[in-house]
């Protein structure tokens, strides 16, 4: 295990006039819908528990309403926690004085926002140096570096604009720069993507796993979008009534959904497109033959060399050649099923993972 | 049951009592405040008047320079231009000039006084929804409790003259800047604001990089209405001593002059569509790039 950046422990969050009594509460077992007929109060978040590693993409999912946008608050504090830990790279954000807090949210972390959150009277080019703005840095070093993140985000000609007269997309590329100009290491983001149409948002998609390869940041990516947490996370926690209720990776939770209500977000999903052989191979044996193919290979690409070369089983090599498993025709057509409700609910007991899957999936982060 | 048919109300000795500790209690409280009072406001009194002798000695045409010059920086409008400057032409040629530019001069002082006293209680006000409760109830009174009644306190403080009748104005043209200020500062957009924090700004930063800029559109119309009442102000402040056209109008209507009632009527009205249509403009020209994407 990779020591985590970001550790959120015990964290809780409620709304109302008095948090503390409501807090005391809680602590001595309420539950949230008792406590809102009682108290008036609304349990926002309850419990929350996330380690997330440095320069990966974290994503949180959740239907409207399950607390993504307060969560993502709480790391900068634009949200007040009620109770709980947050420890950023060690710091313990909740002891920070505002000043203290200040420097946090201009160096350490910046923020992408759902409706850009541009500001109306600025240009672009200040839009997008604001930041460094807010630091007191001088004009000239301002100006060279907003427009190398403008030129980054395929904005270039347009810095004297005014976000009135761009396009949704492009005003989202605008908060993306704005926010990648600080250098900041983390990167927050609560539905960057929502607010745009399909194409433009894989095409934002896009830019930014473009932008990750090189930039390696800590993303907390918010969406409710299955698709997007699968081709963006790294690892995706899923929050329901502000509670999360499971935290794995992308092919785990395709395959292993805790419960009926993550299996019903996967319900539309194309698994051939999003899962991976690696997720579904057998361990070798000595019968084992058949073209090798790369372990990162979706189910989709499997298919179609399984077609092309009428095999029916292949090889599965890691990216240094090392062979680690085999996969047959029999077990991708399986893994194309999706779990049955009968299903999930047998394995809610067991934890564990199968052993093949855990060794693939190290060998190959 | 006379308790039913008669009002319980105070007797006629009692009530009189009251009014006269009233009066009396004021009326000493003046005597013993009303000089340090007028000490207060000398320097404001030197500035009227400093201010009405400049433009009423200033060569006409350099006023009417100056205000087609204010027009145009305001509204960038060429039709706008051209009609302030007939209209001073017009004013001038029927005999109004002297009693115009006193009527500006305390207007213009009214409206510079009203924004710097406005402003800040507007921002205060926004910031806090106690204050606001406060302030709002205030200013209510302030507009609608008819002007003649406060006049009663200032007159008997500071005696008949320019400061009481610019004090007058101000009470009167105070509510719109003070409310609209507050107001544009309070609609601008949650996730604006939430950005601005997300990058570290401190207080200030957010309230004059982000806040203040984006009510701008708002404190203009603010401004606009201020300069209107302010406008309306002119012939009551007149009754109090303040030169400019409200003294032809009350003298028209005391003497049934119906021709000289109208002309300085009428060039009430001329000033008071030339400020709307350049504030107008300018805040509509300030607000240019934000409206687009609603
Ligand atoms: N200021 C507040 N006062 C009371 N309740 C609040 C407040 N802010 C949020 N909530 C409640 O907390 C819960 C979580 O809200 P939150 O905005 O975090 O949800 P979300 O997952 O971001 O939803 P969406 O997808 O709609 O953005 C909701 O039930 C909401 O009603
Ligand atoms: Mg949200």
């Amino acid at each position: 295990m990779t020591e985590s950046f970001i550790s959120i422990r015990h964290l809780y969050k409620i709304f109302g006039r008095d948090p503390e009594g409501a807090m005391n509460r809680v602590r001595k077992g309420m539950e949230k819908d008792e406590l809102l007929e009682l108290t008036g109060h609304v349990l926002g978040l309850s419990d929350i528990n996330l380690e997330m590693e440095q320069n990966k993409v974290q994503v949180v999912m959740g239907l409207s309403g399950s607390g993504k946008s307060t969560l993502i608050r709480l790391l900068n504090r634009l949200i007040e926690p009620t109770s709980g830990e947050v420890l950023i790279d060690g710091a313990d954000v909740l002891a920070m004085d505002a000043k203290e807090l200040r420097e946090l949210r201009r160096h350490k972390m910046s923020m992408v926002f759902q409706r850009f959150g541009l500001f109306p009277h600025r240009t672009i080019i200040e839009n997008t140096g604001y930041g460094l703005e807010i630091q007191g840095i001088n004009q000239l070093e301002i100006k060279k570096r907003a427009t190398r993140w403008i030129e980054r985000v395929g904005l270039s000609g347009y810095e004297n604009y005014y976000p009135a007269q761009l396009s949704g997309g492009m005003q989202q590329r605008v908060g993306l720069a704005r926010a990648l100009t600080t250098d900041a290491e983390i990167l927050l983001m609560d539905e960057a993507f929502s607010a745009l149409d399909p194409l433009i948002r894989t095409e934002m998609q896009d830019i930014l796993l473009d932008l990750q390869e090189e930039l390696k940041k800590t993303i907390v990516f918010i969406t409710h979008d299955l698709d997007e947490a699968l081709r963006i996370g790294d690892n995706i926690a899923i929050l329901r009534d502000g509670e999360i209720i499971q935290t794995d990776n992308p092919q785990n939770i395709l395959m292993k959904p805790v419960d009926t209500y993550v299996a019903d977000f996967m319900k539309d999903i194309n698994r051939a497109r999003v899962l991976r052989v690696h997720t579904l191979m057998k361990p070798l044996d000595t019968y084992a033959n058949g073209p090798n193919m790369l372990s990162s290979t979706t189910l989709e690409q499997a298919l179609q060399v399984f077609a092309e070369q009428s095999t029916s089983q292949t090889i599965i090599v890691n990216g240094n050649g090392e062979k680690i498993g085999k996969l047959t025709l029999d077990d991708l057509i399986f893994g194309m099923k999706r779990p049955t409700i009968e299903e999930i609910k047998e394995d809610l007991g067991s934890t564990s993972f199968s052993d093949s899957i855990d060794t693939a999936t190290s060998s190959i982060n | 049951m006379s308790f039913f048919d008669d009002f319980p109300s105070l007797s006629r000795r009692d009530l009189m009592e009251l009014r006269r500790t009233i009066d009396n209690g004021f009326r000493d409280f003046s005597r013993e405040y009303g000089e340090a009072l007028e000490n207060f406001f000398n320097p404001l009194l030197q500035f009227l008047i400093w201010l009405e002798k400049l433009m009423i000695t200033a060569p006409w045409p350099i006023i009417i320079l100056v205000i087609a010059l204010f027009a145009w920086m305001g509204s960038r409008s060429k039709v706008i231009v051209i009609g302030s400057a007939l209209c001073f032409l017009a004013i001038g040629y029927l005999g109004m000039w002297k009693d115009t530019m006193s009527t500006l001069a305390i207007i213009s002082a009214a409206t510079l006084i009203c924004i710097g006293i406005g402003i800040p209680i507007g921002i205060l006000m926004s910031r806090s929804d106690r204050i606001q409760g406060i302030i709002t109830p205030i200013l209510d009174v302030m507009q609608t409790i008819p002007s003649f009644v406060y006049l009663i306190p200032v007159v008997m403080l500071l005696g008949i003259g320019k400061v009481p009748g610019l004090l007058a104005v101000c009470i009167y043209a105070l509510p719109p800047i003070v409310r609209l200020t507050n107001l544009g500062i309070r609609l601008v957009d949650r996730e604006v604001l939430e950005a601005a924090d997300a990058f570290g700004a401190n207080t200030l930063q957010r309230l004059f990089g982000v806040q203040m800029p984006l009510a701008l559109p708002n404190i203009f119309a603010g401004v606009n209405q201020t300069i209107m009442m302010a406008l309306s102000m002119v012939v009551i402040a007149s009754m109090i001593g303040v030169k400019g056209l409200g003294i032809p109008v009350l003298q028209a209507v005391s003497n049934q002059y119906l021709a000289l009632g109208l002309m300085n009527g009428l060039a009430i009205v001329a000033l008071a569509i030339i400020f709307d249509r350049v504030t107008q403009r300018l805040g509509k020209r300030l607000q240019k790039h934000q409206g687009l994407d609603h």
